[in-house]
């Protein structure tokens, strides 16, 4: 690790931790409907929704029409998102006249149900299939309502928290529309203009025909990038306008462009921490929640950093520099950026695996075993770590849940969490969806690394789904492993050697993408409904605690206890060996022995 | 639930037009006409025609001028392909690779003796890294001064003044932008 590295790390965490408190605020004065700043332009245009859109904003719902309103506005989305990508060659803003014929049925549903969950899984690459009329159409707007949607049933779930025999959470349409006008469109905005100030494109233009400095031809794709790339990282979305996400330099162009995406995805998360405090009438709980994302978070960047500027032996015994110097970076650089090194590269890393976005600024796929691991441990643990905006937080309350139960187990008292009794209604809730989410990772990777189909066929034309792999060994099962648990938890980087584009992968890591976010979000509402409708219990002497160290590392111990028990086996296959062979000089070459069932 | 069908199909279609459509053109207007040559790709031009954009990495492989990183975008610096190689830490074939550009490159700049720099021999992130550590950029100064048949510590002295340094000290790294480099280096030293 250099100085600036850690500078940099620590100047980081040191901004979001100022801007928590502000952005809380502001986040509880939005949802529960008090006057803001922005109230004199936005107000008005929501009224209009409301007007139009048929919503009646005094009317509140109960979990079950809340659930439903969510349902049908996913459904509603996927349908307008399909249907735009389908017919992309039919409609305007299309200069490289790309087709249907790359926007193959499962292509266009993957991609869809991607957008739709918050996942932003890429398996398109975006100059070369999509239309710019699908990009803002299509893309930008689930960028902006998938990350509203996520953020609307978080503040549901507090207010199942917060208030005391009450039968309804909210209303999801008003929920909706006051956190796409009132956060994300002027946070978008703001961060469009910036990126656009520091050399992120925005424009309509056909793709560029240049002939370069030697005489060859480069085409350089143009197209509205920085609008959505803005939202991109604020919703904590990630899915890039380009095929290399926001490493490629038209979406990143600079160091202080890759700090201010980092700032991004970080923002809403963080401040719903303390908007959860505000709500529930005790910050410190809020700040709770907030001390055991950090201490997860700095714990993950001060395994990857350390691990990624070590490099590995074999870069070591080619010759090449492993340790950094005054003038050049050092480590493992293999799929990174110059302008952005190793400390910078591995920060984003940990940050967008911790949140559910899912931007890379480095090819996770080439990082060190251990590098690699922090990523995909951090998304099986379920993005609780700040996490997806709203999801990040009713993530973290399923382990508060936990944690409280768990702690009242070994005392022997009913627990309870924010004066609320945890019964059994409230803990099947968090178990179904902590179930569901590990079944579907484990499921669908085992069964992906055994299924074979004949070679050319539709479902998968290179033969056997292990043969779409781009590495042998461990790291292969790496890679079958990071994509389902990217999918699961809505996150969408990727081991992105893989070739994900094939019916198998689509429909596979589009279920995947399914059960992670309505299998997560429903028991989650459901859960809420009950709470919302209990009476508060006076806190006593014998009340455990919730805004305290012991509390704080109890929830630390539940999360990662969870995920180690359930995720261990596979990491130990993958990762773990990988990085004890590659540590006695072990290569390999790509494997390709078709074993398994035959379907 | 079937009753939530209307609303949510006429949210969905305001939503597309107010973020898919307004703010998309919005956010242009208001770019081309603040940011014009940002918004448009940052695109340079040398002696009359547009030769590329500052951003964008091109493939370089002749002697006289700053050969930058191996690119994994198509067949180099494609810039319709981005993206990494993919391969993983143990991968056989990045060994492979890496040891034949560090071979390649050492059998062209002979003084290059001890261990190379990193980022000289390892693909990018997005097959279009516009720049080179500048110990890999000076690495290759004998040998460009060679081809141009000028002295190595005029080519030296010319990078070292295209390094750009850490933002504020610590955002980024230091590094040379390869494509205004070798502008530079034609424009100093032209080729006789």
């Amino acid at each position: 690790m250099t100085p600036q590295g850690v500078v940099l790390i620590a100047v980081y965490f040191g901004l979001l931790l100022l801007l928590t408190k502000p952005m809380g605020l502001f986040l509880n004065r939005v949802f529960s409907g008090q006057r803001t700043l922005l109230h004199p332009v936005l107000r008005p245009v929501e009224k209009l929704i409301y007007r139009l859109g048929g919503v009646r904003e005094d009317v509140e719902q109960r979990w079950t029409q809340y659930s439903a309103s969510l349902i049908a506005f996913s459904l509603a989305s996927f349908v307008v998102a399909y249907l735009l990508q389908r017919l992309q060659g039919r409609l305007p803003l299309n200069p490289q006249g790309f087709g249907t014929a790359v926007m193959t049925p499962d292509l266009a549903f993957n991609t869809a149900v991607s957008f739709v969950t918050n996942t932003n899984w890429q398996a398109y690459t975006g100059e070369a299939t999509l239309s710019y009329l699908v990009q803002m159409a299509a893309l930008t707007v689930q960028n902006f309502v998938s990350a509203a949607a996520g953020v609307a049933v978080a503040v549901a779930v507090v207010r199942g928290f917060a208030r005391q025999q009450a039968h309804s959470i909210g209303n999801f349409w008003v929920d909706l529309t006051r956190g796409v006008l009132y956060v994300f469109l002027p946070l978008s905005l703001a961060g469009a203009l910036f990126l656009c100030s520091r050399g992120v494109i925005q424009n309509f233009h056909p793709y560029e025909h240049v002939r370069t400095v030697e005489g060859a031809e480069q085409v350089i794709p143009q197209g509205p990038v920085a609008s959505q790339e803005a939202i991109k990282m604020i919703g904590t979305n990630g899915g890039g306008f380009f095929n290399a996400n926001s490493s490629h330099p038209f979406e990143n162009p600079t160091p202080l462009t890759n700090f201010v995406q980092m700032l991004m995805i970080f923002l809403i998360p963080a401040g719903l921490t303390y908007t959860f405090g505000a709500m529930v009438g005790d910050t410190r709980q809020g700040w709770a929640l907030f001390a055991a994302m950090s201490i997860l978070f700095l714990a993950g960047v001060f395994i990857a950093y350390p691990a990624e500027q070590a490099g590995t032996p074999a870069l070591q015994k080619a010759g090449i520099e492993t340790a950094a110097g005054p003038a050049q970076p050092g480590g493992n650089m293999e799929g990174k950026e110059v302008r952005f090194g190793i400390a910078a590269s591995a920060l984003f890393a940990v940050i967008t695996t911790d949140a559910s976005c899912g931007a890379v600024n480095s090819m996770h796929d080439s990082y060190t075993p251990l590098g690699g691991l922090v990523p995909l441990f951090n998304i099986q643990l379920g993005e609780v770590v700040f996490g997806g905006t709203g999801a990040g937080l009713y993530g973290m309350l399923l382990f508060a849940i936990l944690a409280v139960f768990i702690a009242g187990l070994m005392v022997g008292r009913t627990p309870e969490y924010l004066g609320k009794k945890i019964e059994q209604k409230e803990v099947k809730m968090a178990m179904l969806a902590l179930i569901a989410a590990a079944a579907s990772i484990l499921v669908f990777a085992g069964l992906t690394a055994a299924v074979s189909f004949a070679k050319g066929s539709y479902w998968n034309p290179p033969g056997a789904a292990v043969a779409n792999l781009n590495n042998g060994g461990p790291h292969g099962l790496g890679e079958i492993l990071y994509a389902f648990s990217s999918a699961t938890g809505n996150n969408g980087s990727a081991f992105a050697g893989i070739n994900a584009n094939t019916p198998w992968y689509n429909l596979t890591t589009g279920f995947a993408m399914l059960i992670g976010r309505f299998l997560f979000i429903i028991p989650m509402l459901a859960a809420a409904g009950s709470l919302a409708a209990k009476k508060k219990v006076p806190a006593t002497s014998g009340t455990f605690p919730t805004h305290g160290g012991l509390f704080v590392g109890l929830l630390i111990g539940t999360v990662i206890i969870v995920g180690a028990l359930t995720f261990f086996p596979a990491l130990a296959l993958g990762p773990i060996v990988e990085h004890f062979l590659l540590r006695d000089g072990k290569l390999f070459s790509f494997l390709m022995m078709a074993t398994g069932v035959s379907l | 639930m079937i009753r939530q069908i209307a609303p949510a199909f006429r949210m969905t279609l305001l939503f597309t037009v107010l973020t898919g459509l307004l703010y998309p053109a919005a956010v242009t207007a208001l770019c081309q006409a603040l940011f014009p040559r940002q918004a448009n790709g940052s695109m340079v031009t040398a002696s009359g025609r547009t030769i590329g954009s500052s951003l964008i990495g091109q493939d370089f492989r002749r002697p006289e001028y700053l050969n930058g990183r191996p690119s994994a975008a198509g067949a180099g610096y494609d810039a319709t392909a981005s993206g990494g190689s993919n391969y993983g830490p143990a991968s056989r074939k990045l060994m492979d690779r890496i040891e034949g550009s560090a071979a390649a490159f050492r059998k062209a700049n002979p003084q290059a003796t001890g261990a190379l720099p990193a980022d000289l021999v390892t693909a990018s992130a997005s097959g279009l890294d516009p720049h080179l550590s500048p110990a890999s950029a000076l690495l290759q100064a004998g040998r460009i001064a060679a081809a141009r048949g000028v002295d190595a510590g005029a080519v030296r002295s010319l990078i070292e003044a295209h390094v750009e340094e850490p933002t504020l000290g610590f955002l980024g790294e230091p590094r040379v932008n390869v494509l205004e480099t070798n502008l530079a280096l034609d424009r100093q030293f032209p080729k006789r």
